[in-house]
C-alpha cells in the first residue's frame, strides 16, 4: 500500500476543505444528481452549455475529501470544454483511476482517436492527476468518480440521478 | 459445555485475556497487526466454530428431518440439538420457541409477513425509536404500505438514548407492537428493553426487540425480558453467516399463519388443501442452513464457556476505557447512547468525512466500520451524513483502543492541522 500522504495531497485537502463552484447554477442546461449509496453522499452537477461548450459548471453537496475535491476539480478543468471533450476527459480520468481503458468515448474527440488526447485536454488531464492515487484504494474510487457519472447523466439526459452502484 | 469444565479461561475469575483469547481465532495469526474493532458489523470466528462446521461436514452431513438412514438421523440430531442450546442461550422455556432464519432481518421480516399482516388492521399501530436499523424500519414500512398500518417513532433524547417519557406517551389504542432494538448498532445506545416490555404490555401491546448487537455482549433471558419476540444473529455471535434466530412465544408462534411455502414446513400436501407443520418448522420451509445452525451452536458453546457475565464485564469495561481514550482526544466528539453505552463507540472527527478517518485508521491496520451504519434516519436525527464507528468484542483489549487513538491522530495530523 502506499503512502496515504499520496492519497491525500495538498491540493485534495485543499480542494476538499474549499471547493472552487460549490453553487448552483439557476440557468443550468443541464443538471443531475449522483448517489453513493455506500458512504451515503450526494452530488448534483450544473452545467450551463451554449452552443457546444460548457459555459458553467458547478456542484452542490458535500461528501469525502476525495469526493469533493473531484468534483471541484472537475468543474476547474471542465469550464470551456466542448461536451465531447468533456466526455473524453471523464474516459480518460475514468481509465487513469480505474484502470480499466474506455476507449470508445475517445472516438468522438476530434484528434482523440486512439485513446489519446489533444494536448489542450492531456493539461486538463494532469490537473486531475492528484486523483489517481485512488487507483491503490479500490473502496474509494467511487468516491473519485462520483461527480464525474452525474456529468455524464446530466449530458445524456438533461436532468437526471444516478448512483455509483 | 458449560463454564465449570472450560480449563484457562478461567471465566470464574472474571478477567479476560483478550491477547490469549485472539489465538482462538485464526484471522488474527493470518493478518499479524489487525486491529480489528468491527465486530459490530460481523465478528470474527474461534477456531472451534470454523473447524466444527468442516467437521460436521466431514463427518455427519446429510439432509435433515426426511432421511430414514443413519446419517440423516444424525444430522436432523444436531441440528435440532443447536436449537436447544439457542434455547438455552436465550433461556427459553422451549425449544419450539426457536426459529432458524438467515439473520435478524429476516426474523423481523417474518414478523411482519406473518404475525403482522395476518394479525394488523388498518390503523393499528407499531412503535419504533430513532434508533432503528434500517431491518427495524423497512419491514414495518413494507407492512405499512400492504395493509395501512401507522408507524409510530418515538424519539431519542439530548443524550442520545431512548426518549422514554416521550415512548410512553406515543402509546394509543391502536398500539399492537413495539419493536425496538436492545443496543444501538450505531451509537451504541443500550435501550431500557425491561422496562419497555412492561410498558408495552401494560398497554396490550406486543413486544419485538432486535437483539443483534445485545446478545454478542450480554446475558439474555427471554423469560425474564418477558419481551413476545427476540432477534438476533449468528455472525454477529462468533458464529458463521446465514443463520439467525427467532425467538418467539410459543402461544404466538402457533396462532401465525407459514410465512414461505415449501418443503420441511407441512404436514400434508395435496391440490386442494395442504396442512401445515406446527411451530418452528412451519417457519423454516425448505432445507435450513443445516451447518449454519451447528456452528452457531457451537458459537454460542464458545460464548457460554467464557461466561457471559464475564464478557458483559468485559465489554463494559473497554466500553469505558475507549469513551474515555477517545473523549481526550481534542475535535473528536463522541455521539451520544444515553444513559448506558455498551460495545460500540461512534464518533465524529470534526466534520471530516467518516470514509476520509476511516481510510486513514486502515493505514494503521485498525479495522472500524464509517458511514450510516444502516441508519440513516438516526444520522439524520443527529445531523451528520455519518459516523466513524469502532465496535468491540472479546478479542479486543486496551491496547486496540489505544492503536485506535493514536490512528485517530495521525488523521488528525492529516485533515486537522
Amino acid at each position: 500500500m502506499m503512502d496515504l500522504r499520496e492519497l491525500y495531497q495538498e491540493i485534495i485537502l485543499d480542494h476538499g476543505r474549499h471547493p472552487r463552484n460549490l453553487r448552483a447554477i439557476p440557468e443550468a442546461t443541464h443538471k443531475a444528481q449522483g448517489h453513493n449509496p455506500l458512504c451515503g453522499d450526494r452530488v448534483t452537477v450544473y452545467i450551463a452549455v451554449e452552443g457546444e461548450r460548457i459555459a458553467d459548471v458547478s456542484f452542490e453537496g458535500r461528501g469525502c475529501a476525495i469526493s469533493t475535491a473531484a468534483a471541484s476539480l472537475m468543474t476547474e478543468v471542465l469550464k470551456g470544454k466542448t461536451v465531447a471533450e468533456a466526455r473524453a476527459l471523464f474516459a480518460a480520468f475514468h481509465s487513469r483511476v480505474t484502470g480499466a481503458a474506455c476507449e470508445a468515448l475517445f472516438r468522438e474527440v476530434p484528434g482523440g482517436a486512439d485513446g489519446a488526447l489533444c494536448e489542450d485536454l492531456e493539461e486538463a488531464l494532469e490537473r486531475l492527476e492528484p486523483l489517481f492515487g485512488v487507483k491503490a484504494y479500490p473502496a474509494r474510487v467511487k468516491c473519485a468518480t462520483l461527480s464525474w457519472h452525474a456529468l455524464e447523466a446530466a449530458l445524456k439526459n438533461g436532468a437526471a440521478k444516478v448512483t455509483t452502484e | 459445555m458449560t463454564a465449570a469444565n472450560a480449563p484457562s479461561l478461567s471465566p470464574r475469575a472474571n478477567r479476560f485475556e483478550p491477547a490469549r483469547l485472539r489465538r482462538e481465532f485464526p484471522i488474527f495469526a493470518n493478518n499479524p497487526g489487525l486491529v480489528f474493532l468491527d465486530s459490530g458489523a460481523s465478528a470474527q470466528k474461534p477456531r472451534s466454530v470454523i473447524d466444527g462446521v468442516a467437521e460436521f461436514y466431514r463427518r455427519e452431513y446429510a439432509n435433515v428431518h426426511r432421511g430414514v438412514y443413519r446419517l440423516s438421523e444424525r444430522a436432523t440430531e444436531r441440528y435440532e440439538e443447536a436449537r436447544e442450546t439457542v434455547q438455552a442461550f436465550l433461556n427459553a422455556a422451549d425449544a419450539r420457541e426457536i426459529v432458524f432464519v438467515r439473520n435478524a432481518t429476516e426474523a423481523i421480516n417474518l414478523v411482519a409477513g406473518s404475525w403482522g399482516a395476518a394479525t394488523l388492521r388498518p390503523g393499528d399501530e407499531v412503535l419504533i425509536s430513532e434508533l432503528e436499523h434500517h431491518s427495524n424500519i423497512v419491514p414495518w414500512q413494507i407492512l405499512r404500505d400492504r395493509i395501512g398500518i401507522r408507524l409510530v417513532v418515538a424519539p431519542i433524547d439530548a443524550e442520545g438514548g431512548l426518549d422514554l417519557a416521550a415512548f410512553e406517551g406515543l402509546f394509543s389504542e391502536r398500539t399492537r407492537l413495539v419493536a425496538l432494538t436492545h443496543v444501538a448498532n450505531a451509537t451504541g445506545a443500550m435501550v431500557p428493553v425491561e422496562r419497555v416490555v412492561r410498558l408495552a404490555h401494560r398497554h396490550g401491546a406486543k413486544v419485538l426487540i432486535d437483539g443483534s448487537q445485545a446478545a454478542p455482549r450480554l446475558p439474555v433471558d427471554v423469560r425474564a425480558l418477558d419481551c413476545d419476540f427476540y432477534a438476533m444473529t449468528g455472525h454477529k455471535l462468533y458464529g458463521p453467516t446465514g443463520i439467525g434466530v427467532l425467538y418467539g412465544r410459543y402461544e404466538l408462534l402457533e396462532t401465525m399463519p407459514p410465512w414461505q411455502g415449501g418443503g420441511d414446513m407441512v404436514l400434508h400436501v395435496s391440490f386442494e388443501k395442504t396442512l401445515y407443520q406446527d411451530p418452528p418448522h412451519r417457519f423454516e420451509a425448505g432445507t435450513p442452513n443445516i451447518a449454519g445452525a451447528v456452528g452457531l451452536a457451537l458459537a454460542l458453546d464458545f460464548i457460554e464457556e467464557l461466561g457471559r457475565e464475564a464478557i458483559r464485564e468485559h465489554e463494559e469495561a473497554l466500553t469505558a476505557y475507549g469513551a474515555d481514550q477517545l473523549s481526550r482526544i481534542p475535535d473528536l466528539c463522541l455521539f451520544g447512547a444515553g444513559e448506558r453505552r455498551l460495545g460500540i463507540l461512534s464518533f465524529d472527527l470534526d466534520g471530516v468525512h467518516p470514509h476520509d478517518v476511516a481510510s486513514v485508521l486502515d493505514q494503521h491496520h485498525v479495522a472500524v466500520r464509517a458511514g450510516h451504519h444502516c441508519a440513516q434516519p438516526l444520522m439524520e436525527r443527529l445531523g451528520v451524513a455519518g459516523t466513524t464507528r469502532a465496535s468491540l468484542g472479546v478479542y479486543n483489549d486496551e491496547r486496540d483502543i489505544d492503536a485506535l487513538a493514536a490512528a485517530i491522530e495521525a488523521a488528525r495530523e492529516i485533515f486537522l492541522r
